[in-house]
């Protein structure tokens, strides 16, 4: 048992340094500018920063709707899946699996292409006119349609595994002989069941979107991650500064989150 | 608002008799509607585009292989293997520690410490990006705390290297694998351990027999995930070597972003083909994998 102990030891300090140096030091070298001494300048110069509220508003306006479409789409689906048309289930699973196998920059690639046919093929039709709405900087809905095809996969792993975990069947069907209509049987019997697995899945998406760079980037947005990285170039210290508040905020979110839906994961136990 | 939509999915199945059949089509049709636009358009763009060119002067558009040919040639295929090779190794060396991480968590009495790596883990196996490369930069980068005091320049320490990357991938692929691996290793019944221990079996016999060969999809389905993740990588190495060590991701965005010579572009998405191609292959080893998995674990 000692050796056991000792072993689990070795990992658990070896994993505490790797993961709290990296986030330390960054605070430090925030802090402490060779030169100055020690100051919070850095932090006290983000809000004002030009671009920081715009890029952090635009951010979470994205994970707001590509959170709310990818739940309205898989939701229903999986649940309906797991209580017919079995033959369906590989399908939707290997379409919830195809965006892992097209990596973002490769995803981006294929978008900024058929973005371009706009000018050049389809100048007078009315496709044309949704290509420049979807590309509007105010709201790019083309990322929300990207994000939520890069959510898929999670939202997917997600909400299966809380489906595995509760009878779906047994439970529409208990509810069904107590009088519910099926709908009333979806939402009052099995959702309340899915609580901790659709919180994952939105903390997934959240977490995706806030961070999201690739897309944005390329395509020409500047969400809150595209921001950090054109500040990083002139203002070391504000870059890194950003970077641990923009960690910390993520955390707070979805802690934040996680409490006010009680018991995520062992909901997702059942 | 899902209550309206599975109302309207499950009506027509109103009838007990029908409700195996009938709900799965009408509820799966708008998520199939939706992949078909958001994902299938840009992805048969890119595959049409992967196979054309597109002659300057005339403005003629022609079916050839030269794009994929040129990926594969050069400094493209330099960065290809570059990125493979960078997969590759920051994914072993995160199974391995993942698995270890996983290990001493789950065996641990304290529930307090588990529920800790595990919400921790799912915050960092999502710190990736650019905020992740920056506070690399600030540990580890030319001025960088841990650079100026203990004085790692002068031992030729560089963050901007292979080295450099994979210890910055390793920060979001150790989580992502405890997070892969702890249902896994939850799954292991205590029965099984007994019943080996019962049978005169050792504790590294436990593991050889029962415990790895139960593991192993799991594991490499892990390592295949985690080699998915860091080929995709591309924002940390962005933001963090530029393009001093050579990866297809850096490759492809230059390419788009016109950094390079004009008529790039379809090379790139060549290039995206490629990737695919890579990912694809890892994807059909992995399925399979997760399959056989799920059948013990369940």
């Amino acid at each position: 048992m000692a050796r056991l102990n000792l072993w689990r030891g070795v990992v658990l300090t070896g994993a505490a340094v790797y993961f709290l140096v990296p986030l330390a030091a960054s605070v430090i070298f925030t802090v402490d500018v060779p030169g100055e001494g020690v100051t919070f300048d850095a932090y006290g110069q983000i809000v004002g920063a030009d671009g920081f509220l715009p890029g952090l508003v635009l951010s979470l306006e994205l994970a707001a709707a590509t959170i709310a479409v990818v739940l309205l789409l898989m939701v229903p689906a999986m649940v309906a899946l797991r209580l017919g048309a079995p033959r369906l289930r590989p399908v939707v699973e290997v379409i919830c699996s195809l965006p892992l196998v097209v990596p973002p920059i490769a995803f981006v690639a294929g978008i900024s292409t058929v973005l371009k046919w706009g000018p050049e093929h389809l100048s007078r039709t009315p496709l044309f006119q949704t290509l420049v709405a979807i590309q509007n900087p105010d709201f790019p809905v083309v990322l929300v349609l990207a994000y939520v095809v890069m959510a898929l996969p999670f939202v997917h792993r997600s909400l299966d595994a809380g489906l595995r975990a509760i009878d779906v069947r047994t439970l529409v069907e208990a509810a069904r002989s107590c009088g519910a209509s099926p709908a009333q049987a979806l939402v009052t019997a099995v959702l309340p069941n899915l609580r901790g697995a659709i919180l994952n899945a939105s903390f997934l998406t959240l977490a995706l979107v806030l961070g999201e760079f690739t897309v944005a980037q390329l395509l020409g947005f500047q969400p809150f991650a595209v921001w950090i990285y054109s500040v990083g170039g002139s203002q070391a210290q504000l870059s890194v500064a950003v970077s641990v508040l923009s960690l910390l905020v993520t955390w707070a979110l979805l802690l934040a989150l996680a409490g006010l839906g009680g018991r995520p994961r062992t909901a997702a136990k059942g | 608002m899902t209550a309206t939509l599975t109302r309207v999915d499950v009506t027509p199945a109103a009838s007990v008799k029908r409700r195996r059949r009938a709900p799965g089509w009408l509820a799966v049709l708008p998520l199939l509607v939706f992949v078909a636009v958001a994902f299938g358009v840009p992805a048969l763009a890119m595959l049409n585009g992967a196979f054309t060119v597109k002659n300057q002067a005339t403005g003629a558009t022609s079916y050839t292989t030269a794009n994929l040919t040129d990926s594969l040639q050069g400094a493209y295929l330099t960065a290809l293997l570059g990125s493979v090779k960078l997969s590759a190794v920051s994914a072993l060396i995160a199974t391995v520690l993942g698995l270890l991480l996983a290990q001493a968590v789950v065996t641990s009495r304290f529930r307090a410490l588990r529920e800790a790596v595990l919400t921790a883990s799912g915050v960092l196996a999502n710190f990736g990006g650019v905020p992740l490369a920056f506070a690399f930069v600030a540990t580890l980068g030319n001025s960088g705390v841990l650079t100026r005091h203990l004085g790692l320049a002068d031992q030729g320490w560089s963050l901007y290297s292979f080295w450099g990357l994979v210890i910055v991938y390793l920060y979001f692929l150790i989580p992502l694998m405890v997070l892969t691996i702890t249902p896994a290793l939850d799954g292991l019944r205590s029965q099984w351990r007994e019943a080996a221990r019962n049978n005169g079996a050792t504790n590294v016999q436990y593991w050889r027999h029962v415990g790895l060969p139960v593991l192993l999809p799991s594991l490499l389905g892990g390592f295949v995930l985690l080699f998915g993740s860091a080929f995709a990588a591309y924002a940390t190495a962005a933001a963090m070597v530029g393009s001093s060590v050579p990866l297809v991701t850096l490759q492809i965005a230059d390419a788009i972003s016109g950094n390079v010579l004009v008529g790039q572009e379809n090379v790139a998405l060549a290039l995206s083909l490629d990737m695919v191609l890579i990912a694809g292959l890892v994807m059909a080893v992995y399925l399979p994998l997760q399959r056989r998995s799920a059948r013990w674990l369940a």
